[in-house]
């Protein structure tokens, strides 16, 4: 695939961006001060990014617990997600969400949801709002395996397909449902398939892969922009860290050996895009060394942003129950 | 914003079914329907949808050929699925869409708890506000002809207790119109009960688009010895309850307090402070159920008024039987009322 120099660029910016930021969390969250629970996208961060390369602002995505990196990827505040982790006042929802409750309406995200499948059908009733306004827009559910275990996500299958509707389903499929395993969950086939049998295109793809997930949701994307309905795409990822919380430390104890990362078993989208970027003579080290460390200078802000920031008031406690 | 200029309605001018004033009468069904006609017409934002809405029989009437009129982009049928539809309702809410989601049968309402409760509820103050979710759901409580345990459940004690909902349960025509104008024009998911029976009513509905505001209850008859506060299809039962007790000299007012959250809690704490005497006429189970609640309240907010202790009518704590005896046997009404005041009295 060719891609343009400032398109590969931004691609890894936001990569890089999504990984310094769990990084920073994942750092500092034994110190207790980020008091909600975070599921880290350590990994998982091709499929937000290569996903979003090709939304408008003005596009809508709907995500899930672990969405730290659909709000970034899609342009979400970083600053407002540190102080919602502090649970601050200056936080994307005031300190009333948490981590798994992100939201960042001026960039087309209307609030995830942490009750797995839940925000769905969500995204398939923006994309039928977009067909009644008679705009051009597109939905995107994000959603990850064990989501394909709700009879919601077949709900909304059947609607989106009856009515042709822009959305584009997005599985990410890590293998883990916290820590049971998919050979436990699912009969073995591709989660891909199920769409299939609502004749909704589908495909399952290598998320560990910026270029193939580029290329994938291009595809997707295009097909329901133009109107021709929704699209379903499976990613394979790697989950690297626990469900929830820092580092993975009972991984030998739940995950099957082939899921156990080392050296030989871990891929890593954005080390893979560095090497392309350096082989290809499009960029060099330091080059890449001085992006990262205006990336490490902008999570430090914002993680400082969210540290200082004010409390939410105890007095405001009952605001926002109804909305004006 | 089109909601914003409507004519807000406080009390029903006419209320009396039964002395045939020459006023504009409407059925219940038809007046839901008009309701949607207009609501239709008066904002782009608004669909209505549901299983069944579209098919000859129009929801009992109150959907009845609007989407010949509007279109079926705006007023279309659904599959059944229920959880899928709601979410589907929430999503199209916070992409700027304002859906009347219309189920058959409360019962159903069961399968799409988790996108009712979950989230719909929820996300104005998960959010900070930012997200409002305009969400009509309608439904129809059933009863007779061997409904059945799945189909005559009242299930509004369970919305009632849901944070960031709104429950209205009208009983009239005249408010079946102005409340579902007015829950249509609100920001937040109203869950709207009616009353399979209630449909039989005629009353007065004015032509206009009105709005009836949400927290104001109605009082459905004075009364100075005994308040009684009915819901729904306990209003006309209460009402033929009150007849009977006047006859043996017992003036008894009747309450209806329209929408159960917010509930007007002034209107009843006045009246059992005029009266001492409390009986709750509620149109679901016992254990848990919105009378515990009103009773709690005035227990709460106004224990010194009462000169007895308060006496609930309810459904007993079984589901419904299909046969039409013991159908008979479930249901309180207007016998269990008399009896219930009269032991208030005692």
């Amino acid at each position: 695939m060719r891609l343009s120099k400032e398109k590969l660029f931004k691609l890894l910016i936001s990569l890089a961006r999504i990984r310094k930021t769990q990084l920073k969390i994942e750092k500092h969250y034994h110190e207790d001060q980020m008091k909600t629970p975070v599921h880290l996208c350590l990994g998982e961060e091709a499929v937000s990014v290569g996903v979003s390369a090709h939304l408008k602002t003005s596009d809508m995505i709907f995500s899930n617990h672990r969405g730290h990196g659909h709000y970034l990827a899609k342009g979400g505040d970083l600053k407002a997600l540190f102080a919602e982790l502090f649970c601050k006042e200056t936080g994307c929802a005031k300190g009333r969400g948490g981590s798994m409750h992100l939201i960042d309406t001026s960039v087309g995200h209307y609030g995830s949801s942490a009750i797995v499948a839940g925000s769905i059908p969500h995204a398939v009733g923006a994309a039928m709002a977009f067909v009644m306004q008679k705009k051009k827009n597109v939905a995107v559910s994000f959603f990850g395996d064990a989501a394909s275990e709700e009879g919601v996500l077949q709900e909304s299958m059947n609607w989106a397909k009856l009515h042709n509707l822009p959305v584009i389903f997005v599985c990410e499929n890590n293998k883990y449902s916290v820590c049971s395993p998919i050979q436990v969950r699912q009969a073995e086939m591709p989660i891909a398939t199920r769409a299939l049998g609502f004749d909704i295109p589908a495909k399952t793809v290598d998320g560990m892969d910026i270029f193939k997930v580029y290329a994938a949701a291009e595809a997707a994307v295009t097909h329901a922009r133009r109107g021709k309905g929704p699209y379903f795409l499976e990613f394979n990822v790697q989950r690297w860290r626990a469900h929830a919380g820092a580092g993975d430390p009972q991984a030998k104890l739940y995950r099957n050996p082939e899921d156990i990362l080392d050296e030989k078993t871990m891929r890593d989208p954005l080390a893979s895009l560095e090497k392309y970027l350096i082989k290809q003579k499009i960029s060099s080290r330091e080059k890449l060394d001085a992006i990262y460390q205006k990336i490490d200078e902008e999570v430090e802000e914002a993680f400082k942003f969210g540290q200082d920031s004010p409390l939410p008031k105890n007095e405001e406690l009952e605001k926002y129950l109804f909305a004006k | 914003m089109p909601w914003t200029k409507l004519h807000m309605e406080r009390q029903e001018p006419h209320f009396d079914a039964d002395k045939g004033k020459d006023v504009r009468k409407l059925s219940y069904g038809d007046a839901l329907r008009e309701a949607l006609d207009q609501a239709l017409a008066n904002d782009p934002r608004v669909y209505v949808m549901g299983q069944g809405i579209n098919d000859p029989a129009g929801m009992f009437g109150s959907t009845d050929g609007l989407y010949k009129k509007h279109g079926i982009k705006r007023v279309f049928d659904t599959p059944l699925s229920e959880n899928g539809l709601m979410g589907i309702a929430v999503g199209s809410a916070m992409a700027g869409m304002r859906p009347v989601y219309i189920h058959n049968r409360p019962d159903f309402l069961l399968l799409a708890m988790d996108q009712i409760v979950n989230h719909a509820s929820k996300w104005s103050y998960m959010f900070n506000g930012q997200v409002p979710i305009p969400l009509v759901i309608r439904t129809c409580i059933g009863r007779g002809w061997g409904s059945a345990a799945q189909h005559s459940q009242a299930l509004q004690s369970l919305f009632v207790h849901i944070p960031g909902l709104k429950v209205v349960m009208p009983t009239t025509a005249y408010d079946a119109k102005g409340l579902l104008i007015t829950a249509i024009a609100d920001n937040n998911p109203v869950i709207f009960i009616e009353q399979r029976w209630l449909y039989k009513h005629q009353g007065y509905v004015p032509e206009k688009i009105y709005a009836i505001p949400f927290g104001q209850g109605v009082i459905r008859r004075e009364g100075k010895d005994v308040t009684i506060v009915a819901v729904s299809h306990m209003v006309p039962e209460s009402l033929r309850a009150a007849d009977e007790l006047a006859k043996e000299g017992v003036d008894v007012e009747v309450i209806d307090p329209r929408t159960l959250k917010p509930l007007d809690e002034e209107m009843i704490l006045n009246s059992v402070k005029k009266t001492g005497k409390l009986v709750m006429a509620d149109l679901s189970w016992k254990t848990g159920g919105f009378s515990a609640e009103v009773l709690a309240i005035v227990a709460e907010k106004g224990f010194s008024y009462l000169k007895k202790p308060p006496v609930r009518v309810a459904f007993p704590d079984i589901p419904t039987p299909s046969g039409y005896t013991l159908e008979d046997a479930f249901y309180p009404g207007v016998k269990d009322i008399v009896e219930a005041v009269k032991k208030v009295i005692k």
